[in-house]
This record gives C-alpha cells, sequence and structure tokens, in this order.
C-alpha cells in the first residue's frame, strides 16, 4: 500500500486541525470500534462557510481525507459545500489505495454532517436537502461507509 | 527534506542480514553454484555446504542434522506440519487437530484450510498476558486429535510460551506436537528432546539470514505426507532444487546466533526493559501488552489511548522510525489484529497499537532516540484526536 505524495503532505502537514470554540455547525462521524473518527467544525455566515476546522482520529488516509475535505469547502456557500463528494475529494489527493476508499466517504459524511447540524440548528429538517449523512438514529451503526462507493 | 537518521525497531518483521552471513552466501551464486543432487566436485561441494548448514541449524535445538529439512520459508514449514502430518493420519480415522487463537496465519489458515477438508480443529484461547491456557488445552485433547500445534513466542506481543509444559501434556496423552517457532528460533532457548517437541518451524530472515528460506525439524521415524512433491529432494519430505546460497546463509546465522545468543539476550533485555520502562514513564495512558516478563528479549508492544496505530507508524517513519501496529487500518479490513483481540483488547484499544522490537544491529543510542520521539508523535496525534480527553 502505497500514499501519494499528496495524502502524504495532507497527513504530515494537516490544514485546519483544531476546534472552533462559537462554531455553528458541528458534525461527528464514524466510530471508535472502526478505527475513525472525523469530527467537523464551521463558521457560517451568511451561508458561507467563513472558517472549518477538524478534529480525526484515524489512518494517514483519515487525517489526508478530513484536511483535504475541509479546504475544499472552506470559504464556499453551503450549497457549493454540499457538493462535495468523495471522489473530488480523491481526485484532489491524486488517488487512494482502494481499502482506504472509505476514507473518502467518511470525509464527504463528515462535512454533509456538519452541513446538516447548521440547518438542524435553524429549525430546518436536513434530509430532504442533504438527505442521510450516517449519523441520524434509524440508521445509527448500521450505515455501511464501502459499499458502492468502492 | 533531508532524511533523520534511521533506527529500525522492526526485528520481528524481518531482520538486516548480518556481513558474516552474507560474505558466507556470495560463493554460491557464481563459484560453488553447483546443483547439489549432481555427482561432479561442483555439485558435491554444494552437498557439502547444505550438510554443514543443516548441522547448524540443528545445533541451536539439540536435534539431529538428519532431522532438519530446508523449504522455501517458515509458512512452508507450517504448511508441512499442519498439511502433511493431518494427512498421513487421516486414513486412520484421526481428523482433530488443536492450536491456539492467537496463531501467526500461517498456522491460523493452514488450519482453517483442513477444516474446509473435513478437519476438526479446536482454537484454545490464551490469556490477557497472551500465554495459552494449559488446562484448555490439556481438556481439549480427545481420542482423534492427531496434533497439537503452538507457536513458541508471539511475533506481535512477544510472549514465551510454556512450551515444556505443553510437549509433556502431549508427550503423556500421545499425541505430537509441533511449534511454529519462527519468532523464537534464535532468541530463546529451544530444546527438542528436553521439551518433546516432534516438529518445529524455523525461518532464517529473523536471525539475521536471508530471506525465502527456512527449515523444518521433524522428530526421526516420523512420517508426513509431502506437500510439495517433485524430485524427491530433502528425502522427498520437501522436493525442488535445494536454494543453496539461502541455506547456507540460514546455516551460518545459525551458528552466529548460537555461539552469541546467551550474551546477545542479556544485552537485548537491557535495552528492552530501558525502552519498556522509558515509554510507559514519559506517554501518558499508554500499556504494555503481551507479558510483562516472560517475553522476547527485543520485544515492546503497547496501546495508546486515542492514537491510532497506522498513523503512529507514519509518523514515526518521518522521525527515521521503522514500527509497526497491529491496527485495522494495517490490515486492510475492519478487525485489528487477531492477536490482540485474543488477548481480550477492544477494538478501540487495539486501533492504538504499536510494536518496537529490537535486535542484534540496534544500540543504546536508539533506545535514547525513540524514547526521545515517540512521546512528541503520539502527543502529537492526540492534539488532533477527537476521543483525547487529555
Amino acid at each position: 500500500m502505497l500514499y501519494s505524495e499528496k495524502v502524504m503532505d495532507h497527513f504530515a502537514n494537516p490544514r485546519n486541525v483544531g476546534e472552533i470554540p462559537d462554531a455553528n455547525a458541528i458534525g461527528e462521524v464514524g466510530n471508535l470500534k472502526c478505527g475513525d473518527i472525523m469530527k467537523i467544525y464551521m463558521k457560517i455566515e451568511d451561508d458561507v462557510i467563513k472558517d472549518v476546522k477538524f478534529q480525526t482520529f484515524g489512518c494517514g488516509a483519515a487525517v489526508a481525507t478530513s484536511s483535504m475535505a475541509t479546504e475544499m469547502v472552506k470559504g464556499k456557500s453551503v450549497k457549493d459545500a454540499m457538493k462535495l463528494t468523495n471522489a473530488a475529494v480523491m481526485e484532489a489527493l491524486d488517488g487512494l489505495p482502494p481499502v482506504k476508499v472509505h476514507c473518502s466517504v467518511l470525509a464527504e459524511e463528515a462535512i454533509k454532517s456538519a452541513l446538516a447540524n447548521y440547518y438542524k440548528n435553524q429549525g430546518i429538517d436536513p434530509t430532504p436537502i442533504i438527505g442521510c449523512t450516517g449519523e441520524c438514529e434509524h440508521c445509527h451503526g448500521e450505515h455501511d461507509h464501502t459499499t458502492d462507493k468502492e | 527534506m533531508a532524511e533523520p537518521r534511521l533506527v529500525y525497531a522492526d526485528n520481528a518483521a524481518t531482520t538486516r542480514v548480518d556481513p558474516r552471513v552474507l560474505e558466507k552466501m556470495l560463493p554460491f551464486f557464481s563459484v560453488d553454484y553447483g546443483n547439489a543432487s549432481t555427482l561432479y566436485k561442483l555439485g558435491q561441494r554444494s552437498h557439502a555446504a547444505l550438510e554443514e548448514a543443516r548441522k547448524n541449524v540443528a545445533a541451536v535445538i539439540g536435534a539431529k542434522p538428519g532431522e532438519i529439512f530446508f523449504t522455501g520459508s517458515g509458512t512452508e514449514a507450517d504448511n508441512m506440519a499442519l498439511r502433511g502430518m493431518m494427512h498421513s493420519k487421516q486414513a486412520k480415522g484421526r481428523k482433530h487437530l488443536i492450536t491456539t487463537t492467537f496463531e501467526h496465519p500461517a498456522v491460523l489458515q493452514t488450519a482453517r484450510a483442513l477444516e474446509k477438508e473435513g478437519f476438526r480443529v479446536t482454537y484454545v484461547p490464551v490469556d490477557r498476558t497472551g500465554t495459552v491456557d494449559l488446562q484448555a488445552l490439556e481438556d481439549a485433547i480427545c481420542e482423534d486429535t492427531v496434533l497439537v500445534s503452538v507457536m513458541a513466542a508471539n511475533n506481535e506481543i512477544g510472549t514465551i510460551q510454556p512450551i515444556a509444559e505443553i510437549g509433556r501434556i502431549c508427550r503423556s496423552k500421545g499425541v505430537y506436537f509441533h511449534t511454529d517457532a519462527v519468532q523464537a528460533y534464535g532468541h530463546m532457548p529451544l530444546n527438542v528432546d528436553e521439551m518433546n517437541i516432534d516438529m518445529l518451524s524455523l525461518s532464517a530472515h529473523k536471525i539475521c539470514g536471508p530471506k525465502g528460506v527456512g527449515a523444518i525439524y521433524i522428530r526421526s521415524g516420523l512420517m508426513l505426507d509431502p506437500v510439495i512433491t517433485g524430485g524427491g529432494q530433502e528425502k522427498n519430505r520437501r522436493s525442488g532444487t535445494e536454494n543453496v546460497p539461502g541455506i547456507v546463509g540460514l546455516g551460518e546465522a545459525a551458528r552466529i546466533k548460537l555461539e552469541g545468543m546467551e550474551q546477545e539476550n542479556e544485552r537485548l533485555r537491557k535495552m528492552q526493559r530501558r525502552l519498556i520502562d522509558g515509554v510507559l514513564s514519559s506517554v501518558p495512558e499508554c500499556a504494555l501488552t503481551g507479558h510483562p516478563e516472560n517475553r522476547l528479549p527485543g520485544s515492546c508492544s503497547f496501546t495508546f489511548t486515542a492514537v491510532e496505530g497506522e498513523s503512529l507508524v507514519l509518523l514515526l517513519d518521518m522521525k527515521g522510525i521503522c514500527a509497526s501496529t497491529g491496527s485495522a487500518c494495517s490490515t486492510g479490513s475492519l478487525d485489528p489484529s487477531h492477536v490482540l483481540m485474543a488477548i481480550g483488547l477492544s477494538h478501540e484499544t487495539s486501533h492504538g497499537s504499536l510494536r518496537l522490537s529490537l535486535g542484534e544491529f540496534n544500540t543504546e543510542e536508539d533506545v535514547d532516540y525513540i524514547l526521545q520521539e515517540l512521546p512528541g508523535v503520539v502527543a502529537r496525534l492526540r492534539a488532533m484526536s477527537p476521543v483525547w480527553k487529555g
């Protein structure tokens, strides 16, 4: 298994690591048992992501995809950020080994989970807008991050 | 970016070839390249070299040279022992194999393959220190048990098994005893007679020999079905033209080991103690895995709370330290190492595992360097971990 230079760069020098104390959108996906947890903090003003930070427990690919995903949505409108896909994250990192594709899926879900939280905080049901983010009650723990995208 | 110093601390994965071993091997590539099965002098020199190696390999475990058979790897030796023995007793209706839950995949996957063929396999559990449950092992032996296979020392956590006791139990119950000693051979005293070992697997590349060569000890008189058939080399037990340079390397590595094992182990134990104590005292929320005392001399294995093993290994590599982990990410599946599961660790804990294994070429300075760099690397990962409450 070999990581691309870009993956190693984002792993060794991750962008946007940390917390945002006054974040108005927070998303967390993954679980400790599987070995990856990503937590995303966003400061959204006028529907624009002014700041975004992450904390990740996981492998090199998990850290790199978190870093890249936050870079890709920073400064974007909520609408544009919602279009982020795992494939785009992977492409931006010059690819991932097949066994690590799920990390990019997790990164996409982490961003969407934060955006869903943003809508929820405003009293809007995010499901029709964002779809299932893997964190909702009914599919918690059953959501498969790997199928159909690997 | 300037490459920092290299500290190789993954000697349980493989070792650097000893320069004396390499020197001994070289002529057999281009000068004494004869096939050991031929009649002319060139071939006979190869033959003589094989027999010298056989003698040296046997001496480490108190075996007779004629009881050593060369293979292409430790894995192949394990396959020969399990498949060869089980197949040979099949006709008599004996179909039961006993092994443990934390064997190397070379044994575990072979046992699973035998199950598919219709053999029965009992997997005896190990305790939290990684020591096999002797009572469970004895209780598992029944009328049609053919073979008990227990590794001499574990590759991931270093725990040494009560091999003499297992040998005694097997002998008293009339079943054969195989031990996978790939990790232990040359690193701890083993004696096939005193320990009642009927078969033993070993590998050259764990003792500063070359990769791609191993051997199996088979007690004289024991008949096995061959796994590899062909030209009848190694007394029909393992066909295929002998890897003369590799075998010569194995023999020389064994000779060097036997000569200096006691002294080398003492040196390794000192470094091991310092590394284990140093890590435990300088990194918060970290634990030793495996037995606190009864472990291979170079083996140091830990778990770190809220840190993932692959990230740990990658960051250590950036500092020039080679180490390994049993985290799921390293295995390419969602499950962490079966060894860490077998000793009762949770998935969560196992994801934060790290193995540092010291060997012949490590120095006290290497230990200093690891102790200097590791705490910072762990702290860096914890700083970005959403589950670290420190």
